[in-house]
């Protein structure tokens, strides 16, 4: 498939002047902000401390001394969503990083090279997409047994061939322009195109995946910690306070209710800050000619 | 009573004004030019009367069709004007037509949806209009994708679909802008044709002054979306009385001052290209066949002296790129050798391509993609100093691109800018810039002029030959237009289905072309001299 | 067949071929001897290593992969570990609940999206695209799992419509096992449905400002003649990409809802295989789950050849 990518043409003053004028951008970016200062504040303060078992206040409704009930050992729900949301983001975060700092270098040079390099990414490519994110985890989980680093290495695996097509289609829609021609009449290298022209034209392009995986690597997350073969007991994790939760459903809703909303708030803010960055760099709303 | 009347039309899309004030008429049979530069609101004229305008604009004044009110007019009862009475054909051919639909079921579409005619007589109609326009039945079945077809045959089919029902107005929008001249004279041969056969109104939208002059009865000319002038085509174009409109005249045919012209056979060649091929891999037809190479460069030699301008003409497709490439190290041959200073370049490592490289720079046809839009003038117009043994400091680069930015009329303040802060003229003078900065033998121009409008067409024609007069630079000028090629060449090489066909002096050449190749090229070049002498003598 | 059907043929084999042997080759450098499972830790070294020969375990690795490889071509597993059963079993009574649930939630998603794309792109930038898009927002956010547990509190606990698990099997009637997938089928499908409606309109908005949309407008052919006859088809192949792409997550997406809903089909039998470790099923299962992506993606490759003559050559 090919791909047209638009070259940015802005000043970052008016990308500026644009970002504060769409709507999806500044809710995302305000949402994104918000769950990663509770991440980060969640290092210093929570409510009550989640490492201490309390029966007594077990499964309680909401009230004005837990905002959002007790679980079933009597932790607070609102301290161990907040100390889950650093699990979430740190998974998430560092699977993105392995899915851009593989696939981008391997997609940019096979888009550089073409042919024969780019056929076998091509291939390689279509092997991991055929071992979803989840099976990736199964066959870990198999061999290592079931942690929250197993949940990173499927997740980032999965990422790889996803950044490496955007990386390789977005460079090859940019190596047959002018301006590169133009480069290499001035005598440079493959490396130093890549790294100087090809790069800097398809950040943007990236940051929109980027923001879409690490929502994407979020839902993994939770789902992979939901069955099991993610965050292990007793570190706070969003999928495993649901998994607690199913059981109890009829008795104690509010158990399974606030960590879900807790994930459809975090991955909606991340899907709209895509979303705006997206627009306010999509030259396509002021195509000349 | 006219067909078409136009008065007092405004366009505004959002807050930026398009038309203003703009009046225009065509009657029955009659062809009508209407020429401006780029953003002189040309299209959205034709637009307008097709009620296909962006969402956005704001229309005022008054358009007439037939009796219809076209801005007051309903959408149904446009839908019922479209192609039925009133026919359009685009620019872009190659994009024209959906791809997952036959060429058939494009051109019976109309024909079904107008007359409600079964599938079966669409169908048949649509045969005898193909028939019609240069596509028979045996090579253009009904069945065709438009993929299979090239840009000139696409082109007959938009042509098609547009007069299919014999509209009373045909509206052109630069029909043959993306075609080379040899298909843009067979096109308008037919569009003649059509329009005479069947008395249609044709409104022609074109930059191309020649073009428009050698078609119309009448011309409309449009600036900044204002009637700058309008008449009839040829007292129009002579007239004292629109200094506009003679200004576009006289710069769709400025020929640059060259004192110092170059005589072949005066010094040692700088550049000799010896036997060159090129062939492509073809496409795959099975799997088990390999497939068959295309030879896009076929066994070309020539040669170019120091401050010689030679000019490679040829249709789209000739190969005369893929050779520009060669030439310039960026492809390399299939077979043969190219000597740059006597020494052979091709086959060497980058590395080694170095001082060949710096004496040798490029200028491409595009002024918006020639630039990477993330990097400052300086660092652009620098970037061919990365040749150099030594990298200069720097205020010595900075220096050096002043330079350059001075010599191509452009200041040192322009150093700090984006390239997207320049009009499309300024950016092929950073082009050039970039091209001359360290002082180069020779520089490759790929169609350096023809996305240009005229009169900046002329100030960048000045300047390329003032760089040749002054600093003594070689040009090779890849062009299709031979009124570049004319201007500014010393010699002429015709290239022809991968092959030089024809080299000699420019004027002998163009004026008295040898080869088939080139009598065709020459024949169906637009000839504005020609068009106005042919256009006044008509009218006595 | 034309050289691109039969290309993307030797691709899809080639990419079988590749993730078996990336399965057999994560299998076997487990740690643990299958044998010793087998036999418990009370057999001597003798017996172990003579069922080791017996199960071609000593065999050099090529000779196994071929092995293991020929067995699966003729739908041979092995057995199971803990169950003591050929694998192909398990896999046979828990395929009739896990792949109905997946065509269900595909065709259920398919069936939703597509007509809210089509609406969306029509009415661009008015109230009723706003809205369909905010809730596709929405529902891209949702976790499958969670919107599930939520269906359950809603339809089986609070209004009592439908169980709120388990499966009656097919010997029950067909009404009754179709009623127990519905409620999963729904979880599974919403979520997809949102990426697939948001992917048609941003395709279609996308094609609608082609140039032969414009040629077919200038034919006179009303703005919802141009929508269904010219945009539809060719918004079509990103759409199926999309679609191809969706089915790996639905089969991922099987495996967690099935343990909300306590069906047994296949993503059950995995998990319980890995609590076991019952590596035999574990891979078994992997390696039927992957063999179902590649065959779906070949016939997103084989459609978008109906879609785009493009890829069909000259005729």
């Amino acid at each position: 498939m090919t791909m047209r990518v638009d070259l940015p043409e802005e000043t970052l003053a008016g990308v500026l002047a644009k970002a504060f004028g769409n709507r999806s951008f500044l809710i995302g970016f305000a949402i994104t902000l918000l769950v990663a200062a509770v991440a980060i504040l969640s290092f210093i303060w929570t409510p009550y401390d989640v490492t201490r078992l309390v029966i007594a206040d077990k499964t309680q409704a909401p009230s004005p001394a837990h905002w959002f009930g007790t679980d079933h050992f009597g932790r607070d729900i609102l301290s161990m969503i907040m100390v889950g949301a650093r699990n979430s983001i740190a998974v998430a975060l560092v699977a993105v990083g392995i899915g851009m700092g593989v696939g981008v270098p391997l997609g940019a040079f096979a888009a550089a090279r073409g042919s024969l390099a780019d056929e076998a990414l091509m291939r390689v490519n279509d092997l991991v997409f055929a071992f979803p994110a989840l099976l990736s985890a199964i066959m870990i989980t198999a061999i290592f047994g079931p942690g929250a680093v197993n949940a990173i290495i499927a997740i980032g695996i999965f990422n790889i061939p996803v950044f490496a097509r955007v990386a390789r289609a977005g460079a090859l829609a940019i190596w047959p322009r002018e301006f590169i021609l133009a480069a290499r009449a001035a005598g440079k290298g493959m490396t130093q195109i890549s790294v100087e022209h090809i790069l800097p034209n398809i950040a943007t392009l990236l940051l929109v995946q980027g923001t879409i995986q690490f929502a994407l690597g979020i839902l993994a997350e939770a789902g992979l910690s939901y069955v099991g073969l993610g965050a292990q007991p007793p570190m706070p994790s969003w999928g495993r306070m649901l998994f607690d939760a199913q059981t109890r459903m009829v008795t104690a809703p509010w158990m399974a209710i606030f960590p879900g909303m807790a994930i459809v708030i975090t991955v909606l803010g991340l899907n709209l800050l895509g979303d705006g960055i997206a627009d306010i760099l999509d030259p396509k709303s002021r195509r000349r000619r | 009573m006219s067909l078409l009347e136009i008065e007092n039309l405004s366009l505004a899309i959002g807050e930026t004004p398009i038309l203003k004030d703009v009046d225009l008429a065509i009657a029955p049979s009659e062809v009508v030019g209407l020429v401006g530069e780029s953003g002189s609101g040309k299209s959205m004229t034709a637009l307008t009367v097709m009620r296909l305008l962006p969402h956005l604009a704001r229309t005022n004044g008054r358009v007439t069709f037939d009796g219809i009110d076209i801005l007051g007019a309903s959408e149904d009862q446009m839908c019922a004007l479209r192609g039925d009475d009133i026919g359009m054909v685009f620019q872009e051919p190659m994009t024209a037509l959906n791809p997952v639909k036959t060429i058939g079921e494009q051109v019976a579409e109309g024909i079904r949806w107008h007359t409600k005619a079964g599938r079966a007589e669409a169908e048949e109609r649509a045969r005898k209009m193909l028939d019609r326009v240069g596509l028979p039945e045996a090579k253009f079945p009904l069945s065709r994708y438009p993929h299979e077809l090239s840009g000139g045959q696409r082109q007959r089919v938009v042509i098609a679909i547009a007069c299919a029902l014999k509209p009373k107005l045909l509206i052109a929008d630069e029909p043959t802008t993306a075609l080379d001249v040899v298909l843009q004279a067979q096109i308008l041969d037919l569009l003649r044709d059509l329009v005479a056969e069947n008395r249609m109104g044709l409104l022609l939208i074109s930059h191309d002054l020649a073009v428009v002059t050698e078609m119309a009865d009448r011309l409309t000319i449009l600036r900044r979306g204002e009637v700058m002038g309008a008449g009839d085509t040829a007292r129009t174009l002579s007239d004292q009385f629109h200094p506009y409109t003679r200004e576009l005249a006289l710069a769709s045919m400025h020929v640059p001052a060259r004192p110092k012209t170059h005589l072949a056979g005066s010094a040692k060649p700088l550049l000799e290209v010896e036997s060159v091929s090129r062939d492509y891999p073809g496409r795959r037809k099975s799997l088990f066949r390999p497939a068959e190479p295309i030879r896009a460069v076929n066994d070309v030699s020539l040669t170019i002296e120091p401050a010689q301008s030679v000019a490679l003409v040829g249709r789209s497709g000739c190969g005369k790129s893929t050779l520009a490439r060669m030439i310039l190290a960026l492809d390399k041959p299939t077979a043969g050798a190219i000597r740059f200073r006597g020494e052979t370049i091709t086959g060497k490592a980058e590395a080694e391509l170095k001082p060949a490289r710096r004496d040798m720079q490029v200028v491409f046809q595009d002024p918006y993609g020639s630039f990477d839009p993330r990097q400052k003038v300086e660092k652009l117009v620098a970037e061919p100093l990365h040749l150099l043994e030594k990298q200069p400091a720097r205020a010595e680069r900075r220096e050096m691109v002043a330079h350059a930015l001075d010599e191509v009329g452009l200041g040192p303040s322009d150093m700090d800018k984006y390239p997207h802060e320049f009009s499309g003229g300024q950016r092929q003078r950073l082009s050039i810039a970039r091209a001359i900065i360290t002082r180069p033998k020779l520089v490759v121009a790929d169609e350096p002029v023809s996305a240009l409008d005229v009169s900046i067409r002329a100030q960048i024609l000045d300047l390329f030959a003032e760089l040749n007069q002054k600093l003594g630079i070689a040009y090779l000028f890849i062009t299709h237009d031979l009124t570049v090629a004319r201007a500014m060449s010393d010699e002429v090489l015709v290239m022809h289905e991968g092959k030089i066909v024809e080299r000699g002096r420019t004027a002998d050449v163009l004026d008295n072309p040898r080869s088939e190749a080139a009598q065709a090229l020459v024949s169906a070049a637009p000839d504005l001299h020609r068009a106005i002498a042919r256009r006044l003598q008509e009218q006595g | 067949m034309t050289a691109y059907l039969l290309k993307r043929l030797i691709i899809a084999a080639v990419t079988l071929v590749l993730a078996s042997m990336v399965v057999f080759a994560v299998m076997e450098i487990l740690p643990g001897d299958p044998a010793r499972l087998m036999l418990g830790f009370n057999a001597s070294a003798d017996q172990v290593e003579l069922l080791r020969n017996q199960m071609g375990l000593n065999a050099p690795f090529v000779l196994r992969y071929l092995h293991w490889a020929s067995g699966l071509l003729s739908l041979d597993f092995g057995r199971s570990y803990t169950y003591s059963v050929p694998v192909i079993d398990l896999v046979r009574e828990r395929v009739v609940v896990s792949l109905p649930l997946a065509l269900i939630a595909l065709a259920l998603s398919t069936a939703i999206a597509i007509p809210v794309g089509v609406f969306s792109a029509g009415r661009q930038g008015r109230a009723g695209d706003a809205l369909a898009m905010g809730a596709a927002q929405l529902g891209v956010a949702v976790p499958n799992f969670w919107f599930a547990l939520m269906l359950i509190y809603l339809f089986a606990v609070w209004l009592r419509l439908v169980p709120a698990g388990g499966f009656p099997g097919w010997s029950a009637g067909a009404w009754p096992a179709v009623k127990s997938l519905l409620l999963p089928a729904v979880a599974l499908a919403l979520p997809q449905a949102a990426i697939l409606a948001r992917v048609a309109r941003s395709a279609l908005i996308e094609v609608l400002n082609e140039d032969y949309i414009r040629t077919a407008r200038a034919k006179g052919l009303p703005y919802r003649a141009v929508l269904w006859r010219h945009a539809l088809r060719n918004a079509m192949i990103p759409v199926l990409t999309i679609l191809g792409l969706q089915f790996a997550f639905l089969l991922a997406g099987t495996i967690i809802i099935e343990n909300v809903f306590y069906l047994p089909g296949l993503g059950r039998l995995v998990l319980q295989a890995i609590n076991q470790r019952d590596l035999i099923v574990v891979e078994s299962i992997v390696m039927l789950l992957v063999a179902a992506v590649i065959a779906v993606n070949l016939l997103v490759d084989f459609s978008y050849a109906v879609v785009d003559p493009r890829l069909r050559g000259r005729q």
